[in-house]
Formats: C-alpha cells, structure tokens, sequence
C-alpha cells in the first residue's frame, strides 16, 4: 500500500506488479529492488538492458521570451559554472547549480532543445531549484515545471537496439546527444546518457503512456526492471556523485574533483570567467588548489567501507585525514568499493590509507574513478 | 530444527546430541538481500547467548549474528568468506555459518520449532 505522505510516480501499479519492493526516496515511493535482488539486476543491466523509473526527478524547461534559447542559456549561465552559450542545439552537458560560498545546491542535466533549455535536477533538490531559478532568473525567462511526464532510463548493451525497435532514430545519436523522437507513445525526449557507466538513454515519455511504454521496453527479453539498489552500485562503479552523499552545500566543485565539468571559458581567465554564484571561491580554488579532494577508495579486503567510515593517514594515527561519502560492494568488479574526501596531501592514486570499519583499522588504496570502463558510445 | 527471534536456524547434530548447526532462515536471507562479506569467528572461542559472533553484510547494510544460546564454537563455514552469496542461494544447507557446542541442552527448549517460528514470522 501506499503510504499516505509520499508521492507515487505514473508507474507505481506496474512496479507492484513487477513484486518491487518499495521503499521511501526523496518524498516517493520507490522500487529499491525486485525478485531477483540487487546483485543480479546490476548484472543484467550491464550485460543486457536494464529500465529504471527516474520520473521522481525534476524535469524543467526554460522558455526564453524572445524565442532565442541563447537568453535562456545567457541567464542560467548567472547559476551554474558551465559553458552553455556553447552548448549547440540537440546536445547536453552535466552541470552545477552553486551557491555564495561555492558549494554545490544539486548537479543536474541541462540540454539545448532548439527554443528551450531542458533540465533534470534532483527529485529532493526540485523544489529549491525551481524557487531558485524563479528568484534568480530574469523575468522573460520562464520556469516551467514539467508534470505531466514520466522520466524512464535504459541503460546497457542492449538499449540502443530495444529503443531503436520502438523509437526509430535512438541508434543514431551519440554520447549526450538529445532529440524527440516520435512513437506510438507520443513524442519521446530523449538524451543518451544515464547514471550507470553504460551507454543507454534517458527518455522523457508523456505520463498517461509511460506505463505501456514501460510494458514494450519489458516485453524485449534483453530488458529487466532495475531498483535504487542496483541504481546506486551502477553509479558507484562508474564513479558517478550521488548528491546528498558525495556532493552537497558544503562542498565545491573542485572539491569533488568536478573541475572536468567546469568548461574554459568560465574559469579564471576565460572569455566569460565567473559570473556565477559563489565564483570567487571557486575560482581561487582552481587557481590556487584544495585543501581535500574527493577521490576513489579501494578497500583491499572483502569488507565494504560504507559512508562515514573514518580514513586515516597510518594504522595507529588518531585523527582521521578524511571519510567515505558513498561505499558499497561492486557486483561487476566483485569487491568492495567506495568514494570520499582525503586531504589533499593524501589524495595521489595509489596512496594506501586505513579506513576504520568496526574498531578495526583496514588497508584502502587511493583509486582512480571509474573503478569499471564506461562505455559511452561516444 | 529450532528457531530463534532473530531468524536464525539451530539444527542438532544426528551424531553428537550437544552440537548444533547454526545459520539463517530463508526469510532473514530474502530480507537482509545479497550478501556480500562474513567475518567468522574463530573455532574455540567461548560464546554467551546474544554475544555477536558472525559480522555480515549485504549489499545495503551491516549486520550481526548472535550466538543463540551459550556454548563454544567448534567448527566455521570458511567457505563463506570467498562466498557470501551461498547464505542467500541456500541458506539451511551450504550456507550456514557455525556449529557450536551447547553448554546446556536444555536451553534448547526455550526456542520455537518450525511451527512456531513460521506463525512468529
């Protein structure tokens, strides 16, 4: 049953069906996994296809009154770090909502659909963001709270050909290219990216036929339903942040080792460097370096190190050099691992640390993300 | 076979009437999800009931397995150590994690039999 305060997504009935166990996420209720667990729903999704319901997550669109997506893309450049004035039409990028202080209010997706700018942002992070942009953009720009859609993802090997079969035109997009692609469930948007390491598509789908959509995706046998808990090993290995856990309003970007995700033109010296919330802070950053970095961890042993285990410098130091943010075990490269924060003088790759799990001090070894090869069809 | 509140599974040894085999019922495995580490304790070590003795996690959580009743534990399942995923594939068989010597038989009585723990659960 569902609980009376949380909110359900258009294909709540079909996860019941499917024996989803559901759980509470973010003010949802939510599949965390289903029959055949964790462990096999990873696997399946990175050998075959996998299909999550993400419809928990915000989806945006910013309307320029003029009609020209460069306003759009000119104000939004006043919130996040990233080049979006370079952002071509039918492409996307990663990007970073920040605060005065530099630290991180959500990561999201931002794509350039022709006469708009589409977003996806955080299920627990939506509300701020919209009351965000609302407050901090110019009027002309409009903020529309898409809810009459259903966002899905698949991901894997075999998604290019299962939405291709359903959705011609998938095949040929690239890496974050975005498009709408027509179906016999009304117009798709589609991006292809995801949050697991594989190739694979997030497709925006009218929520009065996400469910039948959901249904022709499940009736490919390559494809299986996949939980939170195969969602969050996925990212893990790809050495993807979870917002919450690995990033947060107390930490900046260059912190999280994002600076990838901050394009040249908006760092120090580039064309349009600053501008932003919190540019400042960050801009010293880049310029000057960090005092801690979020890096990969490997455990050596069988033990998984969850978030808040403590890492210290040497077996017998008293005070920790940093913490795990996100820790679990890796179906597909079959052990333990994890992310977090070390300072700086302990964050070169190779660096072997302690992480203290039960009382008990244990080897760890600074990795490089991701701990498996994504394989983005680039 | 006995049961215990916290699911696990004691089963008498046919040949030594004080050792039993102890592990974790099928609801407990569906519940905790796939395991994925078992720290084992060591033959010899003197347990008391509700002493944590086995350390398991699945891929969500930590958890403990406590000693059922008050004993010495003589033998472990090391298989369990490179192979956590045999509690969930088969957890009254090939996936139990100790047998234990029972200081007094009798403590035995005091747990539910098969009957009483499906109603429990």
């Amino acid at each position: 049953m569902a609980d009376q305060d949380l909110k359900t997504t258009p294909l709540h009935a079909l996860h019941a069906e499917l024996g989803g166990r559901m759980v509470p996420f973010a003010g949802y209720e939510m599949p965390v996994q289903y029959a055949p667990g964790v462990m096999k729903e990873h696997v399946h999704c990175r050998s075959h296809a996998g299909l999550f319901d993400v419809s928990h997550m915000g989806q945006v669109i910013l309307r320029p009154g003029s009609g020209d997506v460069v306003d759009a893309a000119r104000a939004l450049e006043s919130l996040v770090p990233q080049n979006l004035l370079g952002l071509a039409e039918g492409r996307q990028r990663y990007g970073l909502f920040t605060n005065e202080a530099g630290g991180i209010l959500d990561d999201l997706m931002i794509a350039n659909r022709g006469d708009h700018l589409f977003l996806v942002v955080n299920a627990a992070c939506k509300a701020d963001d919209i009351a965000h942009m609302r407050a901090r953009l110019p009027g002309d720009v409009t903020v529309e709270e898409i809810t009459d859609r259903a966002l899905l993802a698949l991901q894997g090997p075999d998604a290019e050909a299962v939405l291709e079969s359903l959705a011609p035109g998938a095949a040929g997009m690239s890496f974050m290219d975005v498009r709408t692609l027509a179906s016999d469930w009304g117009d798709l948007w589609v991006s292809r990216s995801g949050y697991t390491g594989e190739d694979g598509f997030e497709i925006s789908v009218p929520a009065d036929r996400a469910e039948a959509f959901a249904r022709a995706l499940l009736d490919h046998d390559a494809v299986a339903p996949i939980g939170l808990g195969a969602r969050d090993s996925l990212r893990l290995e790809a050495g993807l942040c979870l917002y919450g856990n690995d990033i947060d309003a107390s930490t900046t970007p260059i912190e999280a080792n994002l600076l990838w995700a901050i394009q040249k033109s908006r760092r120090p010296g580039g064309e349009r460097a600053g501008g932003y919330p919190g540019a400042d802070v960050i801009g010293a950053q880049i310029d000057s370096g960090v005092q801690r970095l979020r890096v990969g961890l490997l455990p050596e042993g069988r033990a998984p190190m969850r978030a808040g285990t403590p890492i210290f410098a040497d077996e017998a130091d008293a005070d920790p050099i940093g913490a795990v943010t996100s820790g679990a075990f890796g179906p597909s490269i079959e052990r333990p691992m994890a992310m977090g924060y070390v300072s700086i003088d302990h964050s070169d790759v190779g660096t072997k640390l302690w992480g203290e799990v039960r009382g008990k001090r244990l080897p760890v070894t600074v990795q490089s993300m991701p701990f498996r090869p994504a394989t983005y069809k680039r | 076979m006995k049961f215990t509140e916290e699911h696990e599974w004691l089963r008498p040894e046919d040949d030594e009437a004080d050792v039993v085999t102890v592990g974790i019922t099928e609801h407990a495995a569906e519940q905790l999800g796939d395991l994925v580490f078992v720290e084992l304790p060591e033959e010899g070590t003197t347990v008391a009931k509700e002493d944590e003795v086995v350390v398991i996690e699945s891929v969500k959580a930590a958890s403990d397995i406590m000693a059922p009743v008050d004993g010495e534990i003589i033998e472990v399942n090391a298989a369990l150590v490179e192979n956590p995923a045999l509690v969930n594939e088969d957890p009254l068989g090939a996936g139990w994690f100790f047998k234990m010597k029972v200081a007094d038989i009798g403590d035995l009585d005091q747990l539910m039999d098969e009957a009483a723990y499906k109603k429990f659960i």
